[in-house]
């Protein structure tokens, strides 16, 4: 049995000390700068801030896993470096990165330094994350969101390297790493700067009848009835209209959430080391709840006893939950 | 943008504006000392805010007389009860029951959450209100406690009681 | 009205969509025998599923287009996943003519050394990147559409020093995601496994419009599209001073050839780019044109271009 260790999310130094508290065998977080996939507003941590964490993590017996899995734009190669050097002098536990140029930079710098690939990069084939692994001395891959378990199952048998699921949170829709929707509606690059449908372009908007729509930038991206359930104004989340669908519907697909609590024994048993759960962006509060209640599960699961998953469907977007690609390939 | 706390919303409490008013005034003091407090215990609170530490926030509890009007700026703290009528020119409104407002101060429930079910409304600049948001969350003690702990076991008891009616509330419906 | 020094070449991106494979050799016949263009990109880049209604022709239209002078490049799948998507890029990793162009780390995997061009899908954004993939054998690179002028300007000139090609989307929809799940098939509640190819009857993708009724994105089976058709005209003299050497045209549903004539007669001259820019109008019919990314400001926009050449 692998050691399913629990990798959980950290926006601000206080959330570290809870997702550490609750139970968290490591914690990844970002710089507040465009270096991290979750550069939002008031979010993620000064590299003071990230030396007191570390300390704070390793006093516990906790990882820090530094988030630099954006791409740089040419020309802004060097904030990366920066961030990479910083890291190490701060004694984070591995990196998590995604463009090649950043990895083989870290690699030949610091060849001590653990790298596991990022999400972003979307390596979604032993191929794929055999060149990472083969050329950067990869470590672990952050598998996308969109391979059924016994797919898992067998790529764990084809790669030199620990695979790291998604359990909980946000649902990716797209490939990471590839969406430029937010760019072209704000201005603003996932991939260069690290946002989705950022804070600066997002207005809500409440109608006499009660409904309340969310806008990017001026698009409309869904209206929500006064007694429907919301989610995060995102592209890929939202109600459209096309030719055969004159009655708008989730063209992606519908505000919801991944958990995979019931599919925690299989995906041990397929060989997944490490489990992640989404949220960098959400409160103390959902780190608290969600570490807790899946560190009990695994514990129960790795003590042979049947895991006894708490509620977690209130934390949920749009109070919805799926098991996505990892239970049919029907999802695709 | 500026926002007004909508017509609809200071309709709720008719004939309470003089009631509303004079909570305002008794309330003001007390207000200003917790923000002060918390200012002066939470220092890095106002760097998350960046630039919009001088912005306008009402907080808009829906089951309370009045509405709230923060300006999170260290140098000119402003924290003051405001009736709904009176309510200036806002940022940004955020508006929950006052016991939600609460419990997502204190971190106890998630902002995401509240807002996913609808009973978390949040109105104007977004970006204010997230960060406002990821400077509160960073606050590792209960704000609220330290607040009922400024006023002694009175306080504390005030609060107690406020959480058990919240609770007895949500059980009714 | 100047002649572009240093002339870039103009290619022709894979197509991205669902033709039938009747359209396609029409198309690619059309192409060899009137469009001056003077390299093409061919092969399935989207979907695994339709790669067997057209590559039987591929051998024909790659002879075709050779006669006509113009050098051949196939794509590789953005998406590799399945077995069959594994066994497609594996056995075009094997070729030695012609080129390949690829777009996804798994045929960079499979190409190991042998030379070969990078595509749009593969992220090379930085100077680093560039170079890293140089040292493994890249000869030509496409940058990423939603890369702005100035990082562009820094790439193109990383790429030049290191010997390799530098190419730009300068029309066409932008490619803005790809996903495991195909949205024609959700459109017309089928799943990917059972989708019918529902998306061959939307040539030029699947339009959709926001609740008040704004157009914004097309649906291309596992891609997402811009609803805009990029169009960098007034812009190439400006990627030509910046080291970009090739330019690419994807195919939309118009008149291709029409297309390739108007960006011809502004990189030789023959065309002002106020009047190609009406020319290019006309042409794309009611599909509004956009240059946002390239001026670092949202990609659906058109800015106005000043310094024109």
């Amino acid at each position: 049995m692998t050691l399913a260790e629990l990798i959980c999310p950290a926006g601000t130094p206080a959330a570290l000390r809870t997702a550490v508290d609750a139970g968290a065998d490591a914690v990844y977080c970002g710089f507040q700068d465009a270096t991290n996939a979750r550069n939002f507003p008031g979010l993620n941590f000064t590299p003071e801030e990230l030396g007191d964490a570390v300390a704070y993590a390793h006093a516990k017996g906790a990882k820090v896993l530094l988030a630099l899995n954006t791409y740089p734009p040419a020309g802004k190669v060097d904030l990366w470096r920066h961030a990479a050097d910083l890291g190490v002098r701060l004694g984070v536990d591995a990196f998590i990165v995604a463009d090649m140029g950043v990895a083989d930079y870290i690699a030949r710098t610091h060849p001590q330094a653990r790298l596991h690939l990022s999400v972003q990069a979307a390596a979604s084939s032993p191929e794929a994350i055999r060149y990472y692994c083969e050329n950067f001395g990869v470590r672990r891959v952050v598998l996308p969101r969109i391979l059924t378990i016994p797919e898992i199952r067998q790529i764990r048998t084809e790669i030199p390297c620990e695979i790291e699921t998604f359990i909980f949170g946000n649902h990716g829709l797209m490939v990471e790493g590839r969406c430029s929707l937010t760019n072209y509606l704000t201005g603003q690059s996932t991939n260069m700067n690290g946002v989705c449908s950022p804070a600066s372009d997002v207005e809500y908007a409440r109608h006499e009848d009660g409904s309340m729509s969310s806008q990017l930038a001026g698009f409309t991206i869904d209206r929500f009835g006064p007694d429907e359930k919301a989610g995060y104004p995102t592209i890929c989340k939202g109600r459209y209209t096309t030719s055969n669908r004159a009655e708008s519907y989730y063209a992606f697909e519908e505000p919801i959430s991944l958990n995979l609590s019931r599919l925690l024994p299989d995906l041990i048993d397929a060989g997944v080391h490490a489990f992640k759960i989404e949220g960098r962006q959400r409160s103390k509060s959902y780190v608290r709840n969600v570490v807790r209640a899946f560190r009990q599960a695994v514990d129960d699961i790795r003590n042979g006893r049947a895991a006894n998953i708490a509620d977690l469907v209130a934390l949920t977007e749009g109070q919805k939950q799926t098991q996505g690609a990892f239970e049919t390939k029907k999802w695709r | 943008m500026s926002l007004r706390i909508e017509a609809a919303n200071s309709a709720r409490w008719p004939g309470n504006l003089l009631a509303s008013r004079l909570a305002c005034g008794v309330l003001q003091p007390i207000l200003t000392r917790i923000v002060r407090r918390i200012a002066a215990r939470h220092p890095s609170l106002f760097a998350r805010l960046g630039p919009y530490q001088t912005a306008d926030f009402v907080i808009d509890p829906i089951d309370l007389p009045f509405a709230m009007h923060l300006r999170p700026d260290p140098d000119r703290l402003l924290f003051r009860a405001v009736p709904r009528d009176a309510a200036p020119r806002a940022d940004a409104v955020i508006r929950g029951r006052f016991m939600l407002l609460l419990e997502l101060i204190d971190s106890q429930e998630d902002g995401d959450a509240a807002f996913f079910s609808r009973d978390l409304d949040v109105t104007g600049d977004t970006e204010a209100v997230v960060r406002l948001r990821n400077a509160l969350d960073d606050v590792d003690t209960s704000i609220a406690e330290d607040t009922a702990a400024m006023f002694g076991a009175p306080g504390r008891a005030v609060l107690a009681r406020l959480r058990r009616g919240y609770g007895a509330d949500m059980e009714k419906d | 009205m100047a002649v572009i020094q240093m002339k870039p070449k103009l290619t022709l991106g894979p197509i991205a969509y669902h033709w039938s494979a009747e359209k396609r050799r029409d198309f690619y016949a059309r192409i060899a025998d009137e469009a001056p263009v003077d390299e093409v990109y061919l092969g399935e880049v989207i979907c695994s599923k339709r790669a067997p209604f057209h590559e039987g022709d591929l051998p024909e239209t790659i002879a075709r287009l050779n006669r006509a002078g113009k050098t051949v490049i196939v794509s590789t799948l953005a998406e590799v996943m399945l077995k069959r998507e594994r066994k497609a890029t594996e056995d075009l990793a094997a070729m030695d003519m012609p080129e390949i162009e690829v777009n996804n780390a798994a045929g960079l995997y499979a190409r190991g050394q042998k030379p070969h061009r990078i595509g749009p899908f593969m992220n090379a954004y930085n100077e680093a990147t560039i170079a890293w993939m140089a040292r493994q054998g890249a000869t030509h690179v496409c940058l990423p559409t939603e890369l702005p002028a100035e990082a562009i300007a820094v790439a193109a000139s990383a790429a030049r020093d290191l010997r390799l090609g530098v190419e730009v989307q300068v029309f066409g929809r932008a490619s803005l995601a790809v996903s495991a799940r195909c949205y024609h098939a959700r459109a017309h509640r089928r799943t990917k496994d059972n989708c019918q190819f529902v998306c061959e009857h939307d040539s030029d993708g699947m339009p959709l419009r926001t609740t008040d009724d704004r157009a914004i994105l097309r649906v291309n089976g596992i891609q997402t599209q811009s609803e805009s058709y990029i169009d960098l005209l007034p812009e190439m003299g400006r990627l030509a001073a910046d080291g970009v050497s090739h330019l690419r045209l994807m195919p939309q549903d118009v008149d291709m050839v029409g297309v390739a004539d108007v960006f011809r007669n502004v990189l030789d001259g023959t065309l002002c780019t106020d009047e190609a820019d009406r020319h290019l109008a006309g042409l794309c019919g009611a599909v509004t044109l956009s240059n946002g990314f390239y001026h670092g400001t949202a990609g659906y926009r058109r800015m106005a271009v000043t310094a024109r050449t």
